[in-house]
């Protein structure tokens, strides 16, 4: 069965074709973070706009690429929420659209679902169950994955996502929004012992975590610096201060993962998601991993990112769900315990 | 009764602004819209929050940063938090299609205005928080009648609680 997947909840228009057979035939993806960049790294739009320009074309191209047909098509997957209303318009109608046109069924995919799904994309793959962190922009859940669609959500940020702590952080050190890859960089040259900030909620007792705080921290200490320094930063200091804010976010994300894995006694640990991509987040997993006796595992770099891929992948888990395209709607707002399993 | 068109004082820590925000959030009333001025990490949300918790609410309040808006439905009204910080250009403010959140039996609270500027609905009341030496400073400012009362009703109820 070859799966169309559409991804369109955020600013990323991604679309793949995935074979329940062959694996991942192709993927494209229309990040306006790149469209942006030749004007200076502005924040990248939102408008619902980009993603009609972007869809069929980036449709074509994944057929053209493989030299298929869309009659060669079996099934539609979209994602149908959670995400921004009419960013999410645009995938389902087209997706609605097209199936029905070519007479062929709609699968309906929860974005968080294929972030979750995401690392059984690559080799080697984990088995259920696992524990899956998915740390990114806008979510930081630690989950148990029973199955597809057995979820459990057992801690998660109570106020910002790590990513979002990453890129307004890196703006708060004056470095372009969205900055959190650029102050990743930065952190890698700078000294871990300089500062200290605090680690929010390392110690409860629950898996929940909390990033905002660590915004003020950074303030108070940027503002200290720039007294001594008479008003500005050295590229030296700005850098420990980098590595110290890095350091507290890996810190939390590892102590709260192999929390985790204790309390439910699982031994493969999943990580998806944007921030998943870090380096010295992956690094410090993998030393806990050989320590501890534990597997981890990180999707492809490709597919951290929002990506068509992992909805068109979490569609083919999903055939079975497969319906006629008819009337559609999107769910912004989708809790993802309320899937049925498969 | 004397009609109240700021105020202003001093937050020593972030127990004190959730405090402030507990406070204000008996002044509010269906229709109001707020806007929050302030820098990153100055206070907006932890403010928020502090509100929704006066109101009675319990879930998590997140930062709608990502999502851009985060929903609250109350007994009184729904209160919709806005988070404009994302926007390059006001234009995306009709294309999300916000404008319908707006009305009478809403209060809406807006971080990061300026991003959406001359298409916003005008804001009845502004909370302005800085970033002081210690703590942090705010004003709130009404701009409009309903902004007044609630300022006004703010206020007494808290000489009251003196």
């Amino acid at each position: 069965m070859l799966v169309l997947g559409i991804e369109s909840s955020c600013d990323e228009t991604g679309v793949a074709l995935y074979d329940s057979e062959h694996g991942l035939v192709a993927h494209h993806l229309h990040t306006q973070m790149a469209m942006h960049a030749e004007y200076g790294g502005v924040v990248p739009e939102l408008a619902s706009r980009d993603h009609i320009r972007r869809v069929i074309p980036l449709t074509e191209a994944c057929l053209a690429e493989v030299g298929l047909r869309l009659a060669d098509i079996d099934a539609i997957a979209y994602t149908q929420g959670p995400g921004l209303g009419g960013a999410l318009l645009v995938g389902t109608s087209v997706a609605n659209a097209l199936a029905f046109g070519l007479g062929i069924p709609v699968i309906a995919v929860h974005h968080l679902e294929g972030h979750l799904l995401s690392p059984l994309l690559a080799t080697p793959r984990p088995d259920f169950p696992f524990l899956a962190l998915l740390v990114s922009g806008g979510h930081t859940q630690l989950m148990a994955v029973h199955g597809v669609g057995q979820y459990q959500v057992l801690g998660e940020t109570l106020d910002d996502a790590a990513g979002e702590a990453f890129d307004k952080t890196a703006k708060l050190l004056g470095l372009d929004y969205p900055g959190g890859p650029t102050l990743s960089r930065l952190a890698e040259s700078g000294d871990p012992a300089r500062f200290t900030l605090p680690r929010p909620m390392l110690n409860s007792a629950d898996l929940d975590m909390s990033f905002s705080g660590l915004k003020t921290a950074v303030l108070t200490l940027v503002r200290q610096q720039e007294a001594q320094q008479h008003g500005t930063l050295d590229e030296q200091t700005r850098k420990d201060i980098c590595r110290a804010f890095q350091e507290a976010i890996v810190e939390v994300l590892v102590k709260k993962s192999l929390k985790a894995l204790k309390q439910t006694g699982m031994k493969r640990l999943v990580v998806a998601g944007g921030v998943g991509a870090n380096r010295q987040l992956r690094a410090a997993l993998d030393q806990a991993a050989a320590r501890r006796k534990f597997e981890v595992f990180y999707p492809p770099l490709a597919l951290c990112t929002d990506n068509g891929a992992m909805i068109a992948f979490a569609g083919a888990m999903r055939l079975k769900f497969a319906e006629p395209a008819a009337g559609f709607s999107v769910k912004p707002r989708w809790d993802l315990a309320s899937l049925p399993a498969v | 009764m004397d009609s109240y068109d700021t105020s202003q004082s001093h937050l020593p820590d972030e127990a004190a602004t959730l405090a402030l925000a507990g406070r204000f959030a008996r002044a509010l009333s269906p229709g109001l819209v707020i806007h929050l001025h302030g820098d990153l990490g100055a206070g907006k949300t932890t403010f928020t929050r502090g509100l929704l918790a006066g109101l009675g609410w319990h879930g998590k309040v997140k930062s709608p940063t990502y999502t851009l808006v985060e929903s609250y439905p109350l007994a009184p009204f729904t209160l919709h938090h806005f988070d404009l910080y994302r926007f390059a250009d006001p234009e995306e403010w009709e294309e999300a299609g916000f404008r319908e959140y707006f009305g009478q039996e809403t209060v809406c609270l807006v971080e990061w205005p300026d991003k959406a500027q001359g298409l916003l609905p005008p804001a009845d009341l502004i909370l302005a928080l800085e970033v002081a030496e210690q703590g942090r400073h705010y004003r709130f400012t009404a701009l409009t009648e309903a902004g007044k009362t609630c300022l006004t009703r703010h206020s007494t109820q808290t000489a009251a609680d003196c």
